[in-house]
């Protein structure tokens, strides 16, 4: 197992936020954590990637990457684990890039930081780029000159560049249009399938999880009440939680619709 | 009852809406304005409650126009239409009780003096589905589906004829969604209440409207009834928009739109504004911009209606 999760817990102060016992996530594998505000789905995702303890929470248990344990490192060593190893987008795109930058110079600065030389910093950025069906024009642009599809492509691209083997996603295709989400999905179907990239997909949008995730874990008041494989959760879904939530999202072309 | 006739709001170089007509029947009714990041939504809806002054084009509610009424007629006709925005604490004041909200309302039209006021506050809390004890909260001591109730209780408060609801669920939980949709239709059906509302949902629009509207960078370019248009789109931008739409299924939504540089609001494409990025575009579509005519029960704008519904499962060139 490439990451595995056991006795995860998150605290602020005497609140404890995240309880969870086990996730697990495969090489070119998807997890989706699903969950409502509050549920603790971002959270978890900040504790694995190790951005919990800057945020003022305590994180107990354990997180081993390959083996190697992440709970407990100082934070150079997470820094570096976090540019080669995690990478993580946001909900809000131009968050993960530095506005006064250059794309081609956050991806330069970020590769040679990592030991890559200048020419093979500008192919991998290129090829990088193709990746995630950007033209490598745009890497001459500044961030604020990208529209929020293409920033979250780059996002993307960023952590290809890297080669970074699991991608932390926190939301990343809410706040875009549906048009714009169907094509960062296809993104990042073809990278899983390609690159064997291996993802936590953090969301609350089950039909877009369905689709993009091979397993699931559903979230509710920081616990994991159901788990499995994506398609037996959704379709016979055990816990009541799981079966309220599947009832509460509209369906298009359900007999519900209105007559009025 | 409410009549959109050929709108235009410019901002500086920017065209947000470009001749946009539409109209809701007299309550319970339901119009659905959807489109994207853009399309001019949010801009139309704003418009028809006059927090936006139009560039040229009508906004009237049975023959009194927003923008040239006489003061007494504009008077009723800001009582007559009520909007409910995405955001609830946008409109609540967060050190005020949700009683007092209400009643501000409720005086500033001069609906009711100091002593009726409670009554009627506690009557519209509970047709809101809140308890009576909520008037004496802060908006903060609620969650936020209980704000989005105070909000739609306090537009209520003056009993419009028309709300705007402005993407009234898409800050919430899917769960509360549910609940806060209920309470929409519950209150279409008992107020006979006619509403636009304005939403990115799909399924929402579906759920909640018969009529829609699908806007593409400040234009319309499909509409008609909700379940036909939805179900048998005639304009390629609607089926890319039907086709994104994510369903609780393994397969994943293919994108329907050609990949395109995003288009720029300030320097729209020529002819058919949707041709970079539509799969089934010919060469008039880039020279002639297409007029919303009927095509199969409804409102297109493409040049190719009749064979996108023709063949409705494979849209190639």
């Amino acid at each position: 197992m490439m990451l595995e999760v056991r006795n995860l817990g998150v605290w602020f102060g005497n609140r404890q936020v995240v309880a969870i016992d086990a996730l697990d996530l495969d090489r070119g594998q998807v997890l989706g954590i699903v969950g409502e505000t509050g549920s603790g789905k971002s959270m978890t995702a900040y504790a694995i990637a190790g951005l919990a303890p800057g945020m003022g929470a305590r994180v107990e248990g354990s997180v081993k990457l390959n083996g190697r344990e992440l709970i407990g490192l100082s934070d150079h060593q997470l820094r570096d684990i976090r540019g080669r190893q995690i990478a993580m987008i946001f909900q809000a795109p131009i968050s993960s890039l530095n506005p006064v930058f250059r794309v081609g110079d956050m991806f330069l600065r970020a590769l040679r930081l990592h030991g890559a030389s200048k020419a093979e910093a500008r192919e991998r950025a290129g090829i990088a780029m193709r990746s995630v069906a950007l033209s490598p024009d745009l890497l001459h642009r500044y961030p604020h000159q990208l529209s929020g599809g293409q920033a979250q492509r780059v996002a993307i691209a960023m952590a290809v560049a890297l080669r970074a083997e699991v991608l932390i996603a926190d939301e990343p295709t809410s706040a875009l249009d549906v048009t714009v989400q169907a094509e960062i999905l296809e993104v990042l179907q073809k990278l899983r399938a390609e690159e064997s990239l291996a993802a936590l997909f953090i969301s609350h949008d089950l039909a877009v999880v369905a689709g993009i995730c091979d397993t699931v874990a559903i979230m509710h008041d920081g616990e994991v009440v159901e788990r499995g494989p994506v398609a037996q959760t959704l379709r016979h879904p055990k816990h009541p939680y799981t079966r309220e939530l599947l009832a509460a999202v509209p369906h298009l072309g359900s007999p519900g619709a209105s007559d009025a | 009852m409410l009549e959109v006739r050929d709108l235009v709001v410019r901002y500086g170089p920017v065209v947000a809406v470009d001749g946009v007509s539409l109209s809701v029947p007299p309550g319970p009714a339901g119009l659905g304005l959807v489109g994207e990041s853009g399309s001019g939504k949010t801009t139309i809806g704003r418009t028809i409650v006059r927090l936006t002054v139009p560039t040229s084009g009508e906004v009237t509610l049975n023959g009194v126009g927003a923008f040239r009424a006489r003061r007494s007629a504009l008077k009723a006709y800001r009582k007559s239409v009520q909007i409910v925005f995405q955001d609830p604490d946008s409109t609540l004041d967060p050190k005020m009780r949700v009683g007092a909200a209400i009643t501000e309302a409720l005086r500033a039209h001069a609906i009711v003096d100091r002593a009726g006021s409670r009554g009627r506050v506690i009557e519209l809390l509970t047709s809101v589905g809140l308890q009576p004890e909520h008037a004496d909260r802060l908006p903060h001591q609620l969650s936020g589906g209980q704000r989005q109730r105070v909000a739609i209780a306090r537009a209520l408060a003056v009993e419009p004829r028309l709300l705007v609801l402005d993407e009234p669920t898409s800050a919430l939980d899917v769960t509360v969604q549910a609940r806060v949709l209920e309470l929409i239709a519950r209150l279409r059906d008992e107020r006979s209440l006619a509403y636009l509302l304005i939403s990115h949902n799909l399924a929402v629009v579906e759920q909640l409207c018969e009529q829609i509207a699908v806007l593409y960078l400040g234009q319309v370019v499909e509409q008609g009834n909700a379940r036909r248009v939805l179900a048998h789109p005639a304009h390629p931008y609607t089926r890319a928009l039907r086709a994104a739409v994510p369903e609780l299924s393994e397969e994943l939504p293919r994108p329907a739109t050609r990949r395109a540089e995003p288009p720029d609001p300030a320097h729209p494409p020529s002819g058919c504004r949707f041709h970079p990025r539509c799969p089934i575009a010919i060469d008039r579509c880039r020279h002639e911009r297409p007029t919303l005519r009927e095509v199969g029960g409804r409102l297109a704008a493409c040049h190719r209606a009749e064979e996108s519904l023709a063949d409705g499962s494979n849209p190639g060139p």
